[in-house]
């Protein structure tokens, strides 16, 4: 009796069949609007090539900065450049995995809802396979961090002395936001102490274990870090933006 | 006078089978087994529902409510808005004996391909040793009642039908309790790869969302065994350092099968010797 396939009589087969009658469909297409919208920010932002700094202010999307003119492609920007480094941290990224898998391939849209081509389906084996690199993706981000928060550092001098702008706030809130979304990373805790079986006699096993325990807890809120960091870098450049094209006037603290 | 609730009840076996539509009497802290076993009583005595211990502990009343995997005996029928009816249907995934009651046997069978736990050699003084924080994380996993609720709401099973070549999550967590184990010696992750289909969960999580023990079954078991099948197959970097670094494998023996999932041939071979 086992492994024949079963079809409960009474639910059809297809996209959207289900007999949940919750509004299933909200969460999917909130996902939907939320990263296309971003995907749509961004994309406009790296073709701008504009507004992108103001004083000490560095926009994320343009950081680290490399000049781009000599490659000699006229709609290069500086941002093309670094933007896929964090862009393949995002799409590899266990979470928004998941978050895209049911809002824009619609595999399963939601739990219990049914799919488009039951047939097909390969999961994360032949053609996304590579979503396995995701550690090579961390590397990346990891390594993105420290720019960014040199860029903090660097908001807090104007003209060579010390100040602070509401911009500099707006950069840590950034960098704090992203640090918790990355150092919450899957691979990152599977790095930094999942991969041991035995804590107690593994060499710096203690010390693995504490820091392993720090990280579960950022990764435990790591859809809300995924979240908040993603809306946090939209922000902190259309801060920029206005401030650089003269909508609004930065405010100076100190 | 009493307030009444609609139930309609799915009837049937594989071949076919309809909603049937009931009416109970309903009080306070009631669930829906209770409604259940009030229409058995009082209307369809013939009606076939499993269950066992009306706690939550024993994880026989798996089932639909409203299409939502639910333990009938921890559902309250307060849940549900009043004059609503309330649909009550078998899991999905699982041939349909007869009503709510399903065959879910295919689960036992799977069980029985994993390699089981392989303990080192005791000390020298006859114990095994390991400490609490060592198997924290496992513990987790140990609560599981065996529902099959996450192998009926998953995807993979339920709609792709993939029984052949996939354990499912309530056996990946299980792999992850052997894995992680600190005393356990074998290394399953080649089978995880090849024979249990770890590759095909797209780690969307409807799993996580319908465990009734809130076992973080996707964050703290299948996404690390995937990091550890990470670690082995799809790492260049380590790759090379094995093979021109000098780094040793662990040299745990590997557990490999010949075929898939569906068939018992699995055998343990000594790992190959890395440079
Ligand atoms: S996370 Fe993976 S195992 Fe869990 S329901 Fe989704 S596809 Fe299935
Ligand atoms: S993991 Fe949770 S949902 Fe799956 S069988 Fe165990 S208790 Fe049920
Ligand atoms: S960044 Fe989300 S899992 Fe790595
Ligand atoms: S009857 Fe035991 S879990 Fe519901």
């Amino acid at each position: 009796m086992a492994n024949r396939v079963v079809r409960l009589p009474l639910v059809g087969t297809g996209l959207g069949a289900t007999l949940r009658k919750d509004n299933w469909w909200i969460g999917p297409a909130v996902t939907f609007a939320v990263l296309s919208s971003f995907i749509a920010y961004a994309t406009f932002r790296a073709f701008e090539n504009n507004f992108f700094s103001y004083g000490p202010y560095l926009s994320p999307f343009y950081s680290p900065y490399i000049e781009s003119k000599g490659f000699g492609i006229s709609f290069l920007s500086p941002a093309m450049l670094i933007l896929p480094g964090p862009a393949s941290f995002r799409f590899t990224c266990y979470y928004y995995r998941k978050a895209y898998y049911r809002a824009f391939a619609m595999d399963p849209p939601a739990c219990a809802v049914g799919e488009r081509n039951p047939e097909k389906y390969n999961g994360e084996r032949k053609l996304l396979l590579f979503q396995n690199l995701h550690r090579f993706a961390m590397y990346v981000a990891v390594l993105f961090l420290v720019f960014l928060w040199h860029d903090f550092y660097k908001s807090l001098s104007f003209d060579g002395h010390f100040g602070l702008g509401l911009g500099s706030l707006v950069l840590l809130t950034n960098c704090v936001l992203l640090s918790g979304y990355t150092f919450g990373c899957h691979s990152f805790r599977h790095l930094i102490g999942g991969s041991v079986d035995s804590f107690s006699t593994a060499p710096f096993g203690k010390l693995r274990h504490s820091l392993w325990n720090l990280v579960t807890k950022l990764n435990g809120n790591h859809m809300a870090f995924a979240w908040s960091s993603l809306f946090g870098v939209a922000l902190t450049d259309l801060y920029i933006r206005m401030v650089a094209s003269g909508a609004i006037h930065d405010i100076r603290f100190l | 006078m009493a307030d009444k609730a609609t139930i309609r009840v799915f009837r049937g076996n594989e071949d076919g089978g309809e909603f049937k539509e009931y009416e109970v009497e309903t009080y306070t802290g009631m669930v829906v087994l209770d409604a259940i076993h009030e229409i058995q009583a009082k209307q369809a005595p013939d009606l076939a529902v499993r269950w066992n211990c009306k706690a939550g502990r024993c994880g026989s009343c798996s089932a639909e409510v409203n299409g939502k995997p639910r333990l009938l005996c921890m559902t309250r029928m307060s849940h549900f808005a009043e004059g609503e009816a309330i649909n009550v249907t078998p899991m999905r995934t699982f041939p349909i004996i007869k009503d709510l009651v399903t065959d879910v046997s295919w689960n036992y069978e799977m069980a029985k391909k994993i390699p089981e736990f392989k303990p080192r050699p005791r000390d020298a003084d006859g114990h095994w040793r390991m400490q609490q924080y060592d198997i924290d994380r496992i513990q987790e996993f140990r609560k599981c009642i065996e529902c099959f609720m996450c192998q009926n709401v998953c995807h993979v099973l339920r709609d792709h039908d993939k029984k052949k070549e996939f354990a499912g999550p309530r056996f990946f967590i299980h792999l992850a309790t052997l894995e992680m184990h600190p005393l356990d010696t074998l290394d399953r992750r080649q089978m995880m790869k090849d024979d249990f289909g770890l590759g095909l969960c797209n780690i969307t999580r409807c799993c996580t969302e319908v465990c009734p023990e809130h076992i973080q079954i996707t964050d703290n078991g299948i996404i690390p065994m995937k990091e550890r099948v990470a670690d082995d197959f799809y790492d260049p970097v380590r790759w090379l350092l094995a093979r021109f670094g000098g780094k040793k494998k662990k040299s745990l023996p590997i557990v490999q099968s010949t075929g898939d999932a569906g068939e018992d041939t699995h055998k343990t071979k000594k790992p190959k010797k890395t440079a």
